[in-house]
Parts: C-alpha cells; structure tokens; sequence
C-alpha cells in the first residue's frame, strides 16, 4: 500500500502528562512521526498537538482510532490537503564572507525571509512558509555553509470560519 | 463531615458496590488498610501472598462476575508487582481497579524510599491511569475510575494516591453507583450492508471472541446462525459463551483450535467477526488469511476494525444492537451444501481423536463430574489448549484464561478470585510448570478456605516449548526439561490443603471426587507423559490449509 504525508490536528485537554500520553501511544503502536508540535489555543482549556507523518491509509485510520481513544483527547482531524493552511519556522545560523553575503540576501529577498541577527562571519534568518518552502530555502542555503538551524515542526488550521473545536 | 483521603478510598469503594478487594498492604498504604479493618463490616478484604495473585485474583473475579475487580498495593515493588496482572487484563479488556499508594506529594521525583512512577510505568498498559494530586478530586477520580473500566471496551484503570493526599481530610458525600454507558447503536445502513453481504454468500461463517462475552451476545448470535444457516465458531477468548454442544458451533479455531471450525473458517465465503481481534494467534499468516472470504468485523472499539486483517465491513457499534437489527433484517436462507461440507468437517474431526489421551480423558471426567456453573479457571501452556478443546462448557462466563498476554501463573491467583465472585467452588487446571510460578497463592486459599480444586498437569517439563522444540527445533530441548524434585502432594499438605496423586483415568475420577467435596482447596498431582501434544496445531505464521494433525505431520 502506498504511503502518503497527512497532518492530524488533537485538542487534548490542557494537563500535566497529556503529551506523553499522546507520544506514549504513537512509540507503542510504532507510528513514526516526522514532526510534532504542541501549544496553547482560543480554549485554556486545551493544548493543540499538531502531528505530520506518513503512512498508509490503514495507517492513518489506526492512528485516528487510537487517538480517540486516548481519555484527555478532545477532538482529533485530519487537516485535508486542500482546505488546510500548513506552517513552520525555520531559524538558520548561515556562515558569510563578504563575497557571499549580497547572495545571501538575494536569496533571503526571493524567499522573503527575514535577517534577526548579523555578524562579519554568520547571519541568522527566520522564514515561515510551508513545508516545501522551507525545505527550497534549505536548499539554497546549503552552499553557503548551515552553522546551525531549528525548524518548529509543522502548525495547521483548517480555512473557513469555525473553529475545530465546535465543528 | 470532614473524612481522611484514605476513609474516602473505602467509602467510594462501598458507595460502588464493591464487595471484595484483593491486596497486600505496606508503608503507602497502611492509611487505607486502617480504614479497611474499621470497615470490614461492608467491605471485605483478601490479602494474598505477593501483589501479583492479588492483581490476578481481582482480575479473575472481574471475569466471573462481569463487575470491577479490585486491587490495592502499596507504592515501589508493590505497585510494580502489579504490572503483570494489569497487562493481562489490559490484553483481555477485564474491567479492573488497581488502586496504589505512592511516597507523599512533595517527596515525589525524590527517588524516596519505595517511589516509582507507577502511572508511567502503567501507561501503555492501562486504559487511563490517574496520579491524585488533591483530596478533593480523589472520590469523583475513584469514581470516573470505575466507569472508564467498565464502559465502553473494558479494560484496567489505576489510581495513585500519594500518602499525605490520604491523610487530608474533605467533605465526602456518597454518589450513586456509576452504571455502564450505553453503546453508540447500530447504523443503519451498516445493518443493510451486512445483510446484503450475507444473501451474497454460500457459506457464511460466525465467527466471536471476548467481546461477544463482556456484551452477552451468545444467544444472538446463536439466532443469527440459525436464520442464515451458518455454523459458528470462535476465539479462544469467545468459549463459554455458547454451549459447546450447541448443534452449530465448532468450538474454538486458531492455533490449537478444532479442526472442523479452523477448516470451516478458512473455506468459508463470508465470515462475520463478532467482539474479535483476529488476533494472530486465531489467524496464522495474516496476508494468506481467508484469502477468499469477504469479512464483516463488528466491535466496540473502533481501532479494532480492519487493526490485524483487511475488511470489507467494520461496525464500531454496540453489538448486541448490531445483531438484532441484522436479525429483523437479514433475509433467511439455506445453505445446503455448506452445511453438508460443515457435516463432512465434523466428522472429519471425530475420526481425529487419539485414543486413550489421558489429559482428554481427565478434562472429559470433569466436565462430567462438576457442576455446570462451576468457573474453569486455567494457566498458560499445553493444559490450557487441552481444556479449551476438550471441556464441555454449558454456561456462560465459566471459563477464566489468560489469552492475550498468555501469562503464566494467571491461574491460581484467578481461580481464587473466581470463586469469591462466584460464590462457589472453581476448578483450576494448571501445568507444573505455571504452577511453580505463583503457587505461593495455595496459602491464600488455604487462609480463607477458599472453594478450590487445582488439577496440575504435571509432565516434569514446560511442555508447550517443549512441542515447538519438537516439531520445529529439531528436539533441541533447551530449559524447557524441570528436573524438579518438588512433590505437589507434600507440597499441597505443607501449605495446609488436601493432596491427591493420580497416574491414570481411574486413579484420577477417584480423587477428583473427593477433591472435589473438600471444603477449602485442595490439589491432585495429574501425571501425564511428557511427549503429550497439543493437535491439531497450525504452524506460527502458517494456514489452516496445512494444521499439523499428527506427529507423523
């Protein structure tokens, strides 16, 4: 069967050891989760966990199932391919020399990324974008010299204006 | 009035209706354990002698009693000696409560004397576990407890109280007791769907497991056959539920399952999978499984459908409303050919059986001997296959196994609980080698003369690896021979029960009669050979295409 990439959007109620519990069941049933993200939403109530990963469709099925089972979980989607806005952040650490750096920034302009903080050796550079975006700007990147980077690991919402948890 | 957190625990307990609990106390709890004595008017206690037989027990008369069974330990080893007991009755959805203590609240994280994360520890073994972090949440956290237990797919729930959230004193008002939630109901079109499936099909096949037990779906399904003209079949967690001389049922598949209900499966057209996992136990080689059967899966638990093998229709629905729905709906029909095919299986079967088996033999005089609402309780291994074939079960839920986990040294521990939730005596058939590992029990029994006869099949060897060793190893029998010089007889009077020896059928019907009139319990020592088997068996990972029937296979 073939596998695809999905993002599962999960309230869960906003407590001490949820997100183990979460992760806990993703080890045990051998999910492999390519990013997980976690935070604080309209509701104080609850955190929004935000999975990206890849697998079957029988995959996914379980992996919906066994969410719902999981006692703190509120609500559980699939963000749709179509209708979901998907982003991360990217902070990258690139090495300059002075022929490099007006490179750099075109680079920086084309992918409209933003310069946080500059030295005579190294640049730091936030961009959010989608995934491949993300992805094309490493890319780029690369030739120069990545120091370092951190990426958030993908956040979702659906367009349209309900919220998730009232649908 | 205000009441300690520990009065709270045994007042929630006795609020819920809880009669029995199973436990053994130490320095985490000895607050709750003082509460217990002051209440053992209402509420009665049974201390074992290690956590993991209470754990079992309370798991055992969860199982006899389709209510929550109750275990309470103390905080470190006390709480991890739990572990066993809860996988077992997590892999077999018994509704359990195990209740800890734990060091006090800012002693937590101190690596203190006997601390351990036992909610951690729990996780992927429960189906909610709770740490109490406030006296005023500990009776509705007890409460909701016992509902996650028993809702829904039942499972086992545990609540940690550390020692100074039991010493705090709270208002305490008692509640009512948390009944089941209703099921969501069948869909309709799901009904529909099924009953089409079925007027498609020539030679349909019902096949149920543990979750037609917990739900007490046995007649339904028996109506169902009778309207479709379908023979039944099941898992191993499934037996009881139905006659085993029901006309239509086959008996268990699987493994070790008979041969006419493995076969019966595997050339079926359509099966219907009522509360089973298709566990691979039950499937063999799960891509070759019934490749030419359509499969309707019907379960309470969502995540349960299409887990282990692909289907064409999953109902996540409570079953009995399932089955009654498709009951007024379905179309009646004969199979005709099938059911002669069915016949030919059966008797098939009976050209199989070896003469003069004395496991067999024994089982059959027990079956015959006992009364028919007495719970059969067994341990894990080559006893436990011969007693799921060869006893002549007449009423449901008397038969108490470890069958997910397959946890050896389930059994006595089990039985005891049984039989306090029975009420009466239980029969426990058990192997040398399941025996050696919690027989330290037979002092509880002893203790409170609980009703008991425990047949140990003793065979001088761990004879289930033994027959993979045999059949697949080359012989090589590696530490699977008990060179043990224990006698069980001695062994049984040393701890204060009656003993008994039998080498064969007659020797054997003799003591189990009077075992079986004992008071409290008591042993017989059932010698059998060492090269016994359990047959027919499928290969790990083969089909029933090609079930090893013989020694000659």
């Amino acid at each position: 069967m073939s596998k695809s990439n999905f993002v599962i959007a999960v309230y869960v109620e906003n407590k001490y050891g949820v997100l183990t519990r979460v992760t806990s069941m993703f080890t045990r049933r051998g999910f492999n989760i390519d990013s997980l993200t976690v935070g604080e939403t309209e509701n104080p109530d609850y955190s929004r966990i935000t999975i990206s990963l890849s697998g079957t469709n029988s995959d996914r099925m379980q992996l919906l199932s066994q969410l719902k089972k999981l006692y703190n979980v509120r609500k559980v989607e699939v963000i749709s391919a179509e209708s979901g806005i998907k982003r991360e952040l990217l902070l990258i650490k690139i090495r300059t020399t002075t022929e490099t750096r007006a490179e750099i920034r075109d680079v920086i302009d084309i992918f409209r990324a933003k310069i946080i903080d500059y030295s005579t050796e190294a640049m730091c550079i936030e961009i959010t974008g989608d995934t491949n975006k993300v992805d094309a700007f490493i890319d780029n990147m690369k030739p120069f010299g990545i120091i370092e980077m951190c990426r958030t690991g993908i956040v979702a919402l659906e367009r349209g204006p309900q919220s998730m948890l009232e649908k | 009035m205000k009441i300690s957190g520990a009065e709270i625990v045994v007042e929630t307990l006795i609020e819920q209706d809880i009669k029995t609990i199973f436990g053994y106390p130490g320095a985490t709890v000895i607050d709750i354990y003082d509460q217990l004595l002051k209440k053992n008017d209402r509420i009665e206690h049974v201390l074992t002698a290690h956590e993991q037989g209470a754990a079992h027990a309370a798991d055992g008369y969860a199982r006899a009693t389709g209510e929550v069974g109750v275990v309470l330990a103390t905080s470190g080893p006390g709480a991890t000696n739990l572990v066993t007991g809860i996988a077992t009755a997590h892999l077999d959805s018994v509704p359990l409560l195990a209740i800890t203590g734990n060091v006090a609240t800012d002693m937590i994280g101190s690596d203190a004397f006997q601390e351990i994360d036992i909610t951690g520890v729990t996780l992927p073994i429960t189906k909610h576990n709770f740490l109490v972090h406030d006296v005023e949440d500990l009776a509705d956290t007890i409460r909701e407890a016992i509902r996650i237990a028993k809702s829904g797919r039942p499972g086992p729930v545990l609540v940690d109280i550390p020692k100074d959230i039991q010493k705090q004193l709270c208002e305490f008002t008692p509640g009512p007791r948390i009944e089941k939630g209703s099921n969501p109901p069948a869909k309709d079109e799901d009904v529909k769907r099924a009953a089409g499936m079925i007027a498609e099909a020539g030679r349909p096949y019902i096949y149920f497991g543990g979750g037609a037990v917990r739900a007490d779906a046995g007649d339904l399904i028996t109506e169902l056959a009778d309207k479709i003209d379908a023979p039944i079949g099941c898992s191993m967690m499934g037996l009881s539920e139905l006659p085993t001389d029901q006309p239509r049922f086959l008996g268990m598949q699987g493994m070790h399952g008979h041969y006419a209900s493995s076969k019966a499966m595997a050339k079926s057209d359509l099966i219907i999978g009522v509360g089973v996992r298709f566990s691979d136990r039950a499937t063999g080689n799960i891509d070759r499984f019934s490749a030419g059967a359509r499969k309707i899966q019907i379960d309470i638990d969502q995540a349960e459908l299409g887990k282990n093998v692909e289907i064409d229709l999953g109902a996540a629905c409570d079953i009995c409303d399932f089955l009654r729905k498709l009951i007024d709906t379905v179309e009646e029909k004969k199979n005709p050919n099938w059911m002669i095919k069915i016949e030919k299986l059966k008797a098939q079967e009976a050209e199989q059986e070896l003469p003069d088996f004395l496991p067999e033999k024994a089982i059959k005089a027990v079956s015959n001997m006992i009364d028919t609402d007495t719970e059969i309780v067994t341990d894990v291994g080559q006893h436990q296959m011969w007693t799921a074939q060869y006893f002549e079960f007449k009423k449901k839920r008397t038969w108490i196994s470890s069958g997910g986990l397959g946890t050896m040294g389930f059994g006595m521990g089990a039985s005891i609980g049984a039989s306090y939730g029975s009420g009466k005596r239980s029969v426990l058939f058990t192997g040398d080698g399941s025996f050696g590992m919690n027989l330290t029990e037979l002092a509880t029994a002893v203790t409170y003369n609980v009703p008991l006869t425990i047949i140990v099949f003793n065979n001088g060897v761990l004879g289930m690896v033994r027959q993979f060793q045999t059949l697949f190893y080359d012989k090589a029998y590696s530490n699977t021979t008990l060179n043990r010089k224990t006698d069980f007889v001695k062994l049984a009077e040393s701890f204060g029960a009656k003993g008994f020896r039998a080498q064969n059928e007659e020797e054997f019907k003799k003591a189990f009669a009077e075992a079986y009139e004992c008071e409290g319990p008591a042993l017989i020592d059932l010698s059998i050979d060492k090269d016994s088997v359990v047959l027919p068996m499928m290969r790990p990972g083969g089909t029933f295409d090609k079930l090893i029937l013989g020694e000659e296979d």
